[in-house]
């Protein structure tokens, strides 16, 4: 079951609620203290891509995020509905320096994917027309029970 | 926490001082502050992460967009960064070949261009 389920308008200010609501529930799960940060980063990263491909092709329509604690371990997916997700970039900072232009910096959503699977051992991207799911999965320790760790400092 | 910015001038180098969030939502903050410097004739940057608790690749595409400026005007932006969180993006996203990056901002004041 999820322990949380957001939908989150595409706003840019809402990527640091995912943040935070994500670090919070995977400390309550029992996520290791050294793969917090890990997570922080990962969630803001996917949270960002999506957030960013709504504010282009999907205004209206909110990003879906859900943080489960799952017998293979933490799952967090972000799902949105912005174009199918590319191959992820072989070249991420020789896309960045063609792409990046004057006006906008408009980060490549293809970058995001490469910082994302470099960043976190365990991640898939599964798309489809109109979508694109982002799994992200991190071990939680066998003998920390759910709900048996100490109240959230988020 | 927010992102926090502040400027000095250093020799012939203008040393940007960040602090806090660099994502979706503040990375415009950032874009505008080095926009501003190009504008104003500064080009030899030097950009202090040492402050800089969180960055995604929004942040990089806007010290990319900063680097591709300065180099427009044939200058320079050297970053500052020895926390290992903000390295490895940086080196995930093979950055570190494109930006020098520095341990203190002495050292990149000091580095010959």
């Amino acid at each position: 079951m999820a322990l949380v389920e957001l939908t989150l308008a595409p706003l840019p200010a809402h990527v640091r609620t995912a943040r935070l609501v994500a670090v919070a529930a995977a400390r309550r799960a029992g996520l290791d203290d050294g793969l917090l940060d890990e997570l922080r980063l990962a969630i803001g990263e996917a949270a960002s891509r999506a957030v960013a491909l709504h504010a282009r092709h999907a205004q209206d329509v909110p990003v879906r995020i859900t943080v489960a604690d799952e017998p293979g371990g933490l799952t967090v997916t972000v799902t949105d509905q912005g174009p199918a997700a590319g191959p992820v970039p072989d070249d991420p900072a020789g896309d960045m320096l063609e792409a990046v232009d004057d006006e906008g910096d408009v980060a490549d959503p293809d970058v995001a994917l490469a910082v994302l699977s470099g960043l976190v051992d365990d991640c898939a991207v599964d798309a489809g027309p109109g979508w694109t799911t982002v799994t992200l999965r991190w071990p939680l320790a066998a003998d920390v029970a759910p709900g048996a760790t100490s109240v959230a400092r988020a | 926490m927010d992102l926090s910015l502040s400027t000095r001038t250093e020799g012939e180098r203008t040393v940007v001082v960040v602090g806090g969030e660099i994502d979706v939502y503040t990375a415009p903050k950032l874009r505008e502050q080095l926009i501003d410097l190009v504008s104003s004739g500064q080009y030899h940057l030097v950009v202090d992460m040492e402050g800089v608790e969180f960055l995604d690749s929004t942040g990089l595409g806007v010290l990319v967009g900063g680097l591709k400026r300065v180099r427009a005007h044939e200058g320079s932006l050297r970053l500052v960064c020895t926390q290992e969180r903000i390295l490895k993006i940086f080196r995930i996203t093979g950055l570190t070949k494109v930006f020098p990056i520095h341990a203190s901002v002495e050292e990149a004041v000091a580095a010959t261009d």
